[in-house]
Formats: C-alpha cells, structure tokens, sequence
C-alpha cells in the first residue's frame, strides 16, 4: 500500500459534492451524445465516408469552444473551485500514440463508438454494446499485459 | 420540453461538448477523458494481474471517473425516456446477432487496446488534448481518423 500511496493521483483529494458534480457532467454529456446522435452508428459511418458534416460540426465545435476556454483558464491563472491549480495533465507523446491511435480508429468504425458514446448506447438501451465494453476491457488488459514489449 | 424532442443540432450540442473540458477542470478538478475508466474497470475486476499497469494502479484515487461514466449511461437512459418522441436506432439491427455480438468485442478489443496504447480516445485527445493544443494529441486525432478510414474503406468485411 506504501509504494501506491506515492502514485500520482490525478490532482488533489476532492470534496464530497464534487463527486456530485461529476456524476451531473456525466448525466449531461450522456443525454448530448444521446440526443446529438453521436452514439448512432449510422452517424459515425457517414462520417468515415464523407457523407455528411454532422460529426466534424460536433467535433469542431467542442474544439472551438475547448481552445479559448483553456486559452483563458492559462492566461489567467484561473484555479479550480476549490482554490487548486487546474490539473492540466496532457498525455505526452511516445510511438503507442500513432500505433494505438491507428488501432482504435478502426475499433472506433467497427462499433461506432470511441469510449465515451459505448457507456452512453449502454444507457440508451443498445444492449448489444455491453459487449463493445466487456470487448475494451479486455483489450485494455491485453495492453497492461504487452506494455512492458510495446515501443513507447 | 417539446424543443428537445428531436435530434440536437450538431452546433450547439457540439458546444456544450466543449464546455465539458473547463467546467471539469474548474468545477471538479479533474481533466475531461473517458478511456481511463476502462482501466480502472479492470483493476477493480482483477486487481491481483501480473501486468504491473493493473497491479500498481490505485483506482480509488479515480473513483471521479467512475461516477462521471456511471452518469454518462444514466444522462443517456434519461435522454431516452423523458425527451425522445422516437428512439434512435443506435445499433444496426445486425449488432443483435451472435455474430454481430461478436463483432463488436472484437472491436471493442481494439477500442481498449487502442485508446490505453495511445493515452487518451476522443475526448482525452480530440477534445481535451487539442483544446490545450497538445501536440500528441494532434497526431493522436489522425491517427484515429486514418484508422476509421482504413477500415471503413479498406476492411469493409468488418463494418456493419
């Protein structure tokens, strides 16, 4: 327990009702992938064939409105809620990004779903994505158990 | 409630997508990314593994992430039942059948391999990773478009 109390944590010990408060951002990004349709499969499809824009508008737009977001929250030193240093935390460059990201771009076209809308056509009760997800676990198991062989 | 019976405009929903990135940096704490949960799946399902990535992962440090997923099914069963005239056909029809099951855990093997490999999926590099304008996260975000595009034009016999 000693040496996984020094682990890095994702950022400092929250406060009960932050809990709460990431359960209320779940519940509202589940009902937008719902109700934007990102979590139909026909949607993801027309997107990888270039039949539609629905998808690249949806992505471009959270880009859109993400950059001067984060441009603000660096240019002002904005804290948390709570008074912390926001945990900016971008995952650093290593060869897994271009091997792995080729590897789950076509995970991504086989079940229409990259992770996010899997638990989200789970609640729409698209049962058949319970096994998209038993399916990712399983591969995430399958990388913890390479990883040490795998270039980085 | 009659407005939000249809389907969202791409726009908007696409912005408030985007607004998930600060309001969980500045309300929880805590960076937008959805991948990592299936880490955290797995060391609660098996937390005695060899491989070190499970074994040395305290996921009751991230126990944030879980609940988020957790809200992600239930905000898309409420969207389901209280504001949706007509139920989207999320899945093919075929995604039923054993084969289709099938085609799925294999993608979805992919999807968690993948996402673990590269650090991040959609939301942890597209949307959090660019709007911090990573570098890897830009790489990441081809990687996975020439991926899709690979198998929707080149590995037909496994789409749907």
């Amino acid at each position: 327990m000693e040496i996984l109390e020094k682990l890095p944590t994702p950022g400092p010990k929250l406060r009960p009702w932050q809990y709460g408060a990431a359960f209320t951002f779940g519940v509202f990004f589940g009902a937008v992938l719902y109700k934007s349709e990102v979590i139909r499969w026909e949607r993801i499809h027309a997107m990888f064939r270039f039949e539609e824009l629905h998808m690249y508008i949806i992505i471009g737009m959270a880009i859109a409105v993400g950059i001067p977001s984060m441009w603000l929250i660096k240019r002002f030193e904005a804290r948390t809620v709570t008074g912390d240093e926001v945990p900016i935390k971008d995952p650093p460059f290593q060869r897994g990004v271009i091997y792995g990201g080729l590897i789950f771009g076509i995970g991504w076209a086989i079940t229409a779903a990259c992770p996010g809308p899997i638990y989200a056509q789970i609640g729409s009760g698209a049962f058949p994505a319970v096994a998209t997800l038993v399916g990712a676990v399983g591969g995430m198991f399958i990388y913890a158990a390479l990883r040490p062989r795998l270039p980085h | 409630m009659d407005a939000l019976q249809g389907s969202w405009s791409p726009w908007i929903s696409g912005l408030l997508i985007g607004l998930m990135v600060p309001g969980l940096y500045l309300i929880v704490g805590r960076r937008f990314g959805i991948s990592s949960s299936l880490r955290h799946i797995g060391a609660i399902c098996a937390p005695n593994v060899k491989a070190e990535y499970i074994r040395m992962h305290n996921w009751r440090n991230h126990t944030w992430s879980l609940i988020f997923v957790g809200g992600v099914v239930i905000g898309s069963l409420v969207a389901t039942q209280l504001f949706t005239a007509d139920p989207l056909p999320v899945l093919p029809d075929e995604a039923s059948s054993i084969g289709g099951v099938l085609r799925l855990a294999f993608g979805g093997l992919l999807v968690g391999f993948g996402t673990r490999y590269a650090g991040g999926c959609t939301s942890g590099h597209t949307i959090s990773g660019i709007s911090n304008l990573n570098p890897a996260s830009m790489v990441a975000t081809a990687a996975f478009f020439a991926g899709g595009l690979i198998a929707t034009w080149g590995l037909t016999f496994l789409i749907f």
